[in-house]
């Protein structure tokens, strides 16, 4: 079997276990902790007998285990059950909020590579002069606090003091896009809409900067790292010695080979993203899952909090997959089975 | 089978021209000559002074080796013909080197890099780490390639490496051609640099201790090879060696260098059969070991190997292959 194929059945298989572990532990934490999910629902002026039929329907009653099984039948059918704080079915909610987190942690993470390697490249290319030393000290900066600090400065710098982008939400009340894909710098253009396009980058671009500065700051600082270390390596005297341009030795000889070891932790990075994005969504009023997750908790909505939490790991585990394969696609020892496997 | 790209941006004068004008005139302008090239590096506290005005020529398609132990100097001089050297901010470089009558020292750097793997080119001690590891044998002819000819397709530079690389007797370059070196053994990756080394045709290629980092035989099979590449390209070679032995076999001309000088050079027949410095009597005379390759280990400096360089007359008839 090929190596990368056997690579994905393995990374598949696994995550299917991971879920269902995470699946049966949010099941049973959601169901110890204290309050009557159908007496927060109904709120205290609902009689003892209303709460008893939710309770009911909601097979509350039942030990936790057949709850489980009615839960892995109903999920079979694709079906998460009701939220009890919407009143819709907890994937119509996922369907709707999901897209926002999702939309936020991508142009967090094009930020982070686009920006973090080539600083990292040029950083290394003229290490130990002017240039190395400010980007090693905004990448140090940008490592240094968590997102959250960077959202509450960035908003305050660039939305408040000075109103250059909007301080809230995704996208002006201005304008009504149909959701196709439910990105909306997707949705604008194809709605063809730029106006409303611009105002959508103007909207996630804080957030989205704000969740990548540490990433941002990482990839740039592993790229250098390793890239150092690369420019000692015999082949890039080679590359020399064939009198190829420093840049092109940077951008090319010396990068592809330090590439390799930093992807693993910027795939980290990534997922890292996903749970800083709660965060950074709640400072901006961004109406991504993260508002409703904390909405359900709330109200230990059981059926959404299940649901919130398991799509988010399922997101979680693809991400490193596809971080995954793309390092074995990347990596020729991995790609033909040589050397260490992943 | 010629070439169809010869030349790089920057090369001013003819190359190596054919054979038989090259051997008839005799006089023809040297592939490469070196005037009293010296060298200091900058340390933190006092300079050094690695090389005391060195004096050397490479005739067209003629083998040159330059023998010495460890630390004499021998790469610092490999690398201050590609310009290399020039480029370390601690190395200070005085003298004059010619390449193809041209003066590289009145280049600019840029110019001089241009020069690199289009018209001179090197090849390393040890060939597998010497390979960018993350790209494809072909990917990285390709490369090569392209110094010389930008716009070359992939598919011809394909059929270009495949041709050279089975003119140093590799029976399946196409799959070689799509291997990473990690795949092929230490044999099979110097047998590619050297091709590489080859692929632009250039008119000097300098090697620098080819393959001491394989075991013998490959080492001696390699050398072989990398003679009759040379040969039927006419490409001049300074080969640095550590192996007197592979010296006298591969070399036209030699150089012994002893604490960055010049301390004896001829033609290898004369040098080989009467040595006359101090140290080249020395170096003959303590046994080389059959095996290693390396330098027999000439320990003692004596005040006798620092006498005036012996020079032997010219070869009667001029340089050719053996
Ligand atoms: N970048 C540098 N900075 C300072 N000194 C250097 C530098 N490069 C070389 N040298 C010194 O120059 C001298 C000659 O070095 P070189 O590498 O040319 O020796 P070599 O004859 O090639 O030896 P070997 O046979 O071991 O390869 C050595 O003493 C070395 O320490
Ligand atoms: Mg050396």
């Amino acid at each position: 079997m090929h190596p990368v194929l056997r690579l994905l059945l393995r990374r598949a298989g696994m995550s299917a276990l991971v879920l269902i572990g995470v699946s049966v532990l949010i099941f049973v934490i959601a169901r110890v902790i204290p309050g009557d999910p159908a007496r927060i629902a109904l709120g205290p002026n609902a009689t003892v007998e209303q709460v008893a039929n939710l309770r009911d329907a909601l097979h509350l009653d039942q030990p936790v285990w057949r709850q489980y099984g009615h839960f892995i039948a109903d999920l079979a059918r694709g079906d998460l059950g009701v939220s009890l704080y919407t009143n819709r079915p907890v994937t119509t909610d996922i369907a709707q909020f999901l897209p926002a987190t999702l939309e936020l942690v991508f142009a967090a993470a094009i930020l982070m590579i686009g920006l973090g390697l080539p600083l990292g490249i040029l950083s290394a290319r003229y290490r130990g002069g002017i240039i190395d030393n400010s980007i090693r000290v905004v990448a140090l900066l940008g490592v240094s606090a968590p997102s959250f600090v960077w959202a509450v400065i960035l908003m305050l710098l660039f939305a408040f003091f000075l109103p250059i982008f909007p301080i809230a939400g995704r996208l002006s009340t201005d304008f009504l896009i149909e959701p196709v894909t439910g990105f909306l710098l997707v949705d604008t253009l194809l709605a063809g809409n730029p106006a409303a396009f611009g105002n959508a980058v103007s909207h996630i671009a804080l957030p989205a900067f704000a969740l990548a500065l540490s990433g941002i700051g990482q990839a740039a600082r592993l790229t250098r790292a390793n890239m150092v270390e690369t420019y000692d390596r015999p082949y890039i005297e080679m590359a020399r010695s064939y009198g190829f341009p420093e840049r092109r030795i940077a951008g090319r000889f010396a990068f592809r080979p330090s590439l390799i070891p930093s992807l693993t932790i910027l795939g980290l990075d990534f997922a890292a993203m996903l749970g800083n994005a709660f965060l950074v969504e709640a400072i901006f009023a961004w109406p991504g899952l993260s508002r409703y997750g904390v909405a359900v908790i709330l109200r230990k909505d059981l059926n959404a909090i299940i649901g919130t939490v398991l799509i988010i790991s399922a997101t979680f585990l693809i991400a490193n997959l596809i971080v995954d394969l793309l390092i074995a696609w990347l990596n020729p020892r991995i790609r033909h089975g040589r050397g260490t496997g992943g | 089978m010629t070439p169809d790209v010869t030349d790089g941006a920057v090369t001013g004068m003819a190359g190596t021209g054919d054979r038989n004008g090259a051997r008839e005139t005799g006089k023809s302008i040297d592939t490469l000559a070196i005037r009293d090239l010296r060298l200091r590096f900058r340390g933190y506290t006092e300079t050094t002074t690695v090389l005391h005005g060195i004096s050397m020529r490479v005739a067209p398609e003629q083998r040159v080796a330059l023998v010495g132990e460890s630390g004499s100097g021998k790469t610092v001089i490999a690398r201050a013909i590609l310009g290399l050297l020039q480029l370390l901010p601690g190395a200070i470089v005085n003298g004059d080197i010619d390449f193809e009558g041209q003066d590289l020292t009145g280049l600019t750097t840029r110019a001089w890099r241009r020069l690199r793997g289009v018209r001179m080119s090197m090849i390393f001690q040890d060939p597998t780490s010497s390979l960018n590891p993350v790209f494809t044998i072909g990917e990285q002819f390709h490369e090569v390639h392209r110094r010389a000819d930008p716009a070359i397709r992939r598919s011809v530079s394909g059929d270009r490496a495949a041709a050279i690389l089975e003119e140093v007797s590799i029976t399946e370059p196409d799959r070689v051609l799509e291997s990473y070196p990690f795949q092929l053994s230490g044999g099979m990756n110097q047998r590619v640099m050297i091709a590489m080394a080859m692929a632009n045709e250039p008119a000097l290629l300098i090697a620098d201790e080819p393959g001491t980092a394989l075991d013998v035989t490959v080492q001696d099979q390699t050398l072989r090879l990398m003679r009759r590449l040379v040969d039927s390209h006419r490409t001049s070679v300074l080969f640095i060696s550590h192996n007197l032995g592979v010296v006298r076999e591969f070399a036209d001309r030699v150089y012994v260098i002893y604490q960055g000088r010049i301390v004896e050079e001829g033609p290898s027949a004369a040098i080989f059969r009467d040595p006359r410095h101090a140290y080249t009597q020395a170096l003959m005379a303590a046994a080389p070991r059959i095996t290693g390759g390396g330098i027999p280990d000439v320990s003692e400096d004596e005040p006798a190997f620092l006498a005036p360089r012996e020079v032997h007359p010219p070869e009667p008839t001029p340089t050719g292959d053996g």
